[in-house]
């Protein structure tokens, strides 16, 4: 055990304890901390095993942007305020789900790279993966451009409300230079012409206008 | 298992902190280097913004606090610590606990790879100005937390401002550091420092350069995102005080708020000394002047002592001209609102960002 298999096998365990309380946690905002903990253990993994341009694509990917847009998104729409808790009733499903996945992805990796021995470990600078990004494997990389760009078009489309789809617009009263404050409690709305409100009676307030 | 030997090949240029063959001396100056960087030059920093903002606005500034008022932020300190810590009833005491240590920690792992001066650095990465950026994207985690944590309409929108704002203006930020890369070949920031050393437009050949002269359109976006992402004035939207009474500060006192006010003071110095070091030449005193007592590269490495102590004075006296710029355009400036910023960000800084990219990189290739 060399001092890099220690940290290696700490990164490890806080990663997988990040990743058990993302899904064990009852508030909502707790599981999308704990996972911005696990992708954050995922890029101290990739840095103890000296892949120091992946450990930081990875913080700023992944916990710059994914877990922060999470947590926006929790707050807008559904994010308890303080203490309260939520649960999802789908646990079984769950369960299966991952462990599935979990069973499938070790075996995988297991047999692909069961025997691989490592001994002396530097990563590749960046200057070697930038060439082998932008001229090996240029083809691919602009064909994945052109998906994650067709998914941003697709979220704006979906994102965008078409004329008469969602509801009624609300009704909006406008407040205009020159109108009297409005008065709830005084009869029927007065009907209201051009700037003619200096010649109401004092005390029949004003029109309210839709 | 594997056995990982380590031959790391993270390192790039020396640091003149390794000292001798052990490990942990270098180690502990490196902490000691940092730190100090970290509790030292943003104080300065807030001491010149009291007082230049006093003097724009026909005050004084801090006066009574040691030799004028240049103690006032260490006295400011001493207050913090000695207040009551409130936590509201109703706050998630953990997270609220965990938001501003949440944010301070990234804003002290910046330092690590500033450089001052030749040689004096903690680390020179070979992905230094990627780290830099990388680090500073994880702070609006505690700053949206802290927002949340406080349970607090006010602090609750105030931290949805910060973070939708953080998430505009990072893009045209990394878009020109991107540009600035492309320009030095390079992502170590000591690489960076070296390469505007060297630089020269074609036609002009002899006739040193920083890369602010070129590329005065991506200094400019640098520096209103820089701004932005540090929650300045004019961009202060996430605790504009006439709507969200202190925004995601509200309820904190004491030293969890010191710490938020530190996270924001350190985040104007690394964002200076980035931009000292991206766009006006890091710690080389004039374009083409060498340093006195330099030899290296240009005349901005390999330093004696005296050279380096030169040095580093450059970069600082920089870094608080670029302080004194975002002080000016605080007092100079009304704050915007909520949509002129995102409209600013995504309709002007990021095209604009884009197309210098595109410009530049052209450019760099065919010539």
């Amino acid at each position: 055990m060399t001092g890099l298999d220690v940290v290696f096998v700490l990164v490890g365990l806080l990663t997988a304890a990040g990743a058990v309380l993302t899904v064990t946690s009852k508030n909502l905002v707790h599981a999308a901390l704990a996972l911005a903990v696990t992708l954050a253990g995922i890029a101290g993994v990739f840095l103890v095993l000296h892949a120091d341009f992946l450990a930081l694509v990875q913080l700023v990917v992944y916990v710059g942007a994914v877990a922060v847009l999470f947590l926006f998104g929790l707050m807008l729409t559904r994010a308890p305020i303080g203490r309260e808790a939520l649960d999802s009733q789908n646990r079984g499903l769950a369960l299966a789900v991952s462990g599935g996945l979990f069973v499938v992805l070790s075996t995988l990796i297991v047999l692909a790279f069961g025997d691989v021995r490592v001994d002396a470990m530097t990563g590749p600078g960046i200057d070697v993966i930038g060439i082998a990004i932008f001229a090996v494997w240029v083809l691919p990389f602009e064909l994945l451009s052109m998906l994650l760009l067709a998914a941003l078009i697709g979220a704006i489309v979906l994102a965008r409300r078409e004329d008469g789809e969602s509801g009624e617009e609300a009704e909006v009263t406008r407040i205009e230079v020159g109108d009297p404050p409005i008065n709830e409690s005084d009869g029927p709305p007065a009907e209201v012409a051009g700037d003619g409100q200096a010649e109401l009676p004092a005390g029949s307030g004003g029109g309210g206008q839709a | 298992m594997t056995v990982l030997t380590s031959t790391t090949a993270l390192a790039q240029a020396p640091s003149i902190l390794d000292v001798g063959d052990g490990v942990v001396l270098p180690i502990l100056l490196k902490v000691a280097l940092v730190l100090g960087l970290f509790f030292v030059v943003p104080l300065v920093g807030g001491y010149l913004e009291h007082k230049v903002m006093g003097r724009m606005q026909n005050r004084r500034g801090p006066v009574e606090a040691g030799p004028f008022g240049s103690l006032q932020l260490v006295a400011d300190g001493i207050k913090f610590i000695q207040k009551e810590d409130i936590i509201p009833r109703a706050a998630d005491k953990p997270m609220f606990a965990l938001a501003p240590g949440l944010a301070l920690v990234p804003a002290l792992l910046v330092f690590l790879v500033i450089p001052l001066g030749p040689g004096v650095f903690a680390v020179d990465l070979e992905l230094g100005l990627f780290y830099a950026l990388a680090i500073t994207s994880i702070s609006v985690l505690g700053i949206l937390l802290g927002g949340w944590a406080s349970a607090n309409k006010f602090s609750l929108i105030g931290g949805l401002r910060a973070g939708a704002q953080l998430i505009a203006y990072e893009l045209p930020l990394i878009i020109t550091a991107i540009t600035v890369a492309v320009m030095a070949g390079t992502l170590s920031l000591v690489g960076i420092v070296e390469a505007q050393a060297n630089f020269t437009l074609p036609g002009l050949e002899g006739f040193n350069l920083w890369f602010v002269f070129p590329q005065i359109v991506g200094f400019a976006i640098f520096f209103v995102a820089a701004m932005a992402e540090l929650s300045r004035p004019p961009f202060d939207m996430p605790i504009g005080d006439s709507e969200l009474v202190f925004g995601y500060m509200t309820e904190y006192t004491g030293i969890k708020f010191a710490m938020f006010l530190l996270t924001e003071y350190a985040g104007m110095i690394t964002m200076s000394a980035l931009m000292v070091v991206l766009f006006l030449g890091g710690w080389q005193i004039l374009p083409g002047v060498a340093t006195p007592g330099c030899e290296g590269a240009a005349g901005i490495m390999s330093c004696d002592p005296i050279g380096i102590a030169i040095s580093v004075l450059v970069t600082l006296a920089k870094i608080m001209g670029l302080v004194f710029l975002m002080v000016w355009a605080r007092v100079a400036y009304p704050r915007l609102r909520e949509d002129q910023l995102q409209r600013i960000s995504w309709l002007v800084l990021v095209p604009l960002s884009l197309a210098n990219l595109a410009f530049v990189t052209i450019l760099t290739v065919v010539l």
